[in-house]
């Protein structure tokens, strides 16, 4: 074809090009941003469309939606990078719930002069873990901020799903004779970025966890469809999660810190930093409350599939008007496991 | 894992802690106190207390350096950094200590001044390095195990000629401190404040023996007839520590006694104590929060080093500033009070929104006993 009668004159050059303030212009060289970088990699109806919104058949049922918006630095880490990690972390906020996620939503804050080879890293990357997932991002949206004005790119997903008929999952649902179960070892996430960070940067074997946890919960649920609770323990790392669904449920907990799993170079680098694994961010895992005589059938559950090998009981619901959340240490001592109060590792996700 | 394993091992602990529970003379009272926050924090983390008799008492000491630095000397820098525009760079306890009227380091950056946390002195001199028309001041704190390091950064900055970048110290020495303390519960039990007064021994710092030796500990012994025993950090470090000084009492020694071998010699280590002396001199006097004006318990530094002086590079006026009324941090830091009898304690002091220093701190001993032990409150 004559190249003057082509809509875009020349091809996108995503190994040396960079965002430019156009690219979120809403003129042809967003339109030529969409179609060669975010649909050559997402491609499905729905974005072929190119609408602003994408049309999606639903049956009756209770629908799920979640929002989580992502600014972990660095963008490329041990294990994933921002792009895997924004499919991951809204597809596990709705599996949560009990759901089976259906359809992604991706919004892109980019910043002017972010090399276009990175951010063609990260939307593969996305792509790859949307496939996967079998979760498709169905519509999305671009926006350019001025350089100095953002920190690369900023991705915000948004997930809906449908909770199966039966399962009825809540934070507020634990009650005093639960078991708690988790589904791996802690802090590999947390301490996989912390490690790359710029001022620390060591040398380190750990990569995180990050992994899409539907196909997890979809198989506690098919065994134990009367599990109370779910929660991925991201920011905030167990030992939040735990205070919260402590808080929401108004119980309190009784961990045994001999059973929580942490692996070796985790527990060595953060002893290095003085910080607590029960702390640490995960991407990767599940926390698990369920009535004593399920247990067993979700500890096997879990173990059973790929991601919660190594799944572990880690203890138990109590009533507590205080709502505590208390350990029993390796030497049979007592401690609480409180909140987390200030930000020791900031933008870890 | 070496060096984490089996320094925690849960069935040596309980066999340490039977060991206790079987020497402790029943009708005796043992008030041991762990100077250290970094004791402090292996108590209240692995719950230690849990597991010792009745009559053993830990009693927590000053042994963190952001709690007891005084709000006056922090205002100054925060003071500093609003006039002068440098960039200030520090550890990251450092920057919610409270100073003047309850200012932090954290909201002065949050005002727009440039506060920098980092994890070594090192990194501040890169600064400073890649910054040249910006001065760079290191905000030096804590014992003696932090003074060496700064002492090389000293030295280094000098044969660089680097004009930019001065170090603000408040380095202070763990000797005159203990001195103070154990004078001062001397006096108190005498006085028959019984309760919280007398000491029957002292659990010795770790990290600061390596680099001073066990020898400076032996006016413990010799001036205050009281048993100290150095012990490292780790969890079975302290509990052996607290049978080795109740083996003392019952036996009515009082000896420095290292359980702290695989890190502490009698002399520490020569090569950091030269590399400080060669960069650091005494104060005749300096301002503790808790323990007031104490003689010879301070570095400056030297006069040849004055262009990497922040007190001498710049104007920095010495502030009194008054820690909050209610607060008994002056208290907790002498170990007169527990954190629990402090007033405020968990109420509108909290570690989101600290009004004293032990707050704020992981080896302060308020926070300590907030995150890990506040559950025994609510048995009481």
């Amino acid at each position: 074809m004559n190249p003057t009668l082509q809509r875009f004159a020349h091809k996108l050059d995503l190994k040396h090009g960079c965002i430019e303030l156009t690219h979120g212009g809403g003129g042809r060289a967003m339109a030529q941003l969409i179609e060669e970088l975010f649909l050559a990699a997402f491609d499905n109806d729905w974005l072929r469309a190119q609408d602003d919104c994408a049309r999606l058949p639903v049956c009756g049922g209770r629908l799920v939606m979640a929002t989580d918006s992502h600014v972990v630095s660095p963008l490329f880490f041990p294990g994933g990078d921002i792009g895997c990690l924004s499919v991951h972390g809204t597809i596990n906020d709705v599996a949560m719930a009990g759901a089976q996620p259906l359809y992604l939503a991706a919004t892109f804050i980019l910043e002017e002069g972010f090399p276009l080879a990175d951010l063609k890293k990260i939307v593969d990357s996305m792509a790859e873990a949307s496939r996967l997932a079998g979760v498709p991002i169905v519509t999305g949206d671009t926006k350019v901020v001025e350089r100095g004005k953002g920190d690369g790119v900023f991705i915000t997903t948004t997930g809906v799903g449908m909770i199966p008929p039966g399962v009825d999952i809540s934070a507020s649902r634990a009650k005093p004779g639960d078991v708690i179960v988790i589904s791996g070892a802690l802090g590999d996430h947390g301490m996989a970025v912390l490690s790359q960070r710029e001022n620390l940067s060591f040398e380190s074997p750990i990569v995180s966890d990050t992994a899409a946890l539907h196909g997890l919960v979809a198989a506690i649920i098919q065994v134990a469809p009367g599990i109370h609770c779910l929660r991925d323990p991201t920011r905030g790392g167990l030992g939040s999660a735990l205070n919260e669904i402590a808080q929401q449920s108004g119980v309190g907990m009784r961990l045994r810190e001999a059973a929580i799993p942490v692996h070796e170079p985790v527990r060595a680098l953060c002893e290095f930093l003085g910080l607590d694994p029960l702390y640490v961010a995960n991407e990767g895992k599940l926390l698990a409350i369920c009535p004593a005589e399920l247990a067993e059938t979700v500890l096997a559950a879990l173990r059973d599939h790929p991601l919660g090998r190594e799944a572990a009981i880690i203890g138990t619901v109590v009533e507590d008007r205080h709502s505590f959340v208390e350990m029993e240490t390796i030497f049979g001592g007592r401690r609480l496991v409180d909140w987390l109060s200030g930000e020791p590792l900031p933008r870890i996700c | 894992m070496k060096y984490l394993d089996e320094f925690r091992d849960g069935r040596v602990a309980q066999g340490l802690a039977a060991r206790i529970c079987h020497e402790v003379e029943p009708g005796r009272d043992y008030a041991l106190m762990e100077f250290c926050g970094g004791h402090t924090h292996a108590i209240c983390r692995y719950g230690i207390e849990d597991l010792l008799p009745g009559n053993v008492r830990l009693i927590h000491g000053p042994g963190c350096p952001v709690c007891v630095l005084p709000s006056g000397r922090l205002q100054s820098a925060i003071d500093l950094i609003e006039r002068e525009r440098v960039i200030l760079c520090s550890y990251g306890d450092l920057l919610r200590i409270p100073g003047a009227q309850g200012d932090t380091l954290l909201k002065a950056k949050a005002r727009g001044a440039e506060v920098r946390m980092v994890y070594s002195i090192s990194d501040a001199l890169d600064i400073a390095r890649a910054q040249p028309d910006r001065q760079v001041v290191f905000f030096a704190i804590g014992f003696e195990t932090t003074t060496p390091p700064t002492a090389v950064v000293i030295l280094q900055a000098q044969r660089e000629e680097l004009p930019n970048f001065s170090v603000y110290c408040n380095h202070v020495l763990t000797p005159p401190a203990l001195r103070a303390i154990l004078a001062d519960h001397r006096s108190a039990s005498g006085a028959g404040i019984k309760s919280n007064g007398a000491l029957d021994g002292c659990i010795g710092p770790a990290h600061v023996s390596t680099i001073i030796g066990s020898a400076p500990y032996q006016f413990v012994a010799t001036d205050h007839q009281q048993p100290l025993v150095i012990a490292g950090f780790e969890p079975l470090d302290v509990l052996q520590a607290i049978l080795l000084l109740i083996r003392q009492i019952n036996a009515g020694e009082a000896r420095v006694e290292n359980e702290y071998t695989r890190a502490v010699t009698p002399e520490g280590n020569r090569k950091a104590q030269r590399l400080v002396a060669e960069v650091f001199a005494l104060r005749p006097s300096f301002e503790w929060r808790g323990l007031g004006e104490l003689p010879d318990s301070a570095l400056a530094i030297r006069p040849e080093f004055a262009e990497w002086d922040a007190e001498r590079r710049f104007t920095m006026p010495i502030i009194q500033a008054a820690d909050h009324k209610a607060c008994a941090c002056a208290e907790v830091l002498r170990g007169i009070k527990r954190p629990q009898d402090c007033k405020v304690f968990g109420t509108v002091c909290t570690p989101d929104h600290p009004l004293g220093s032990c707050m704020v701190s992981a080896e302060g001993a308020c926070a300590a006993h907030y995150h890990y032990g506040r559950f025994r409150q609510a048995a009481t």
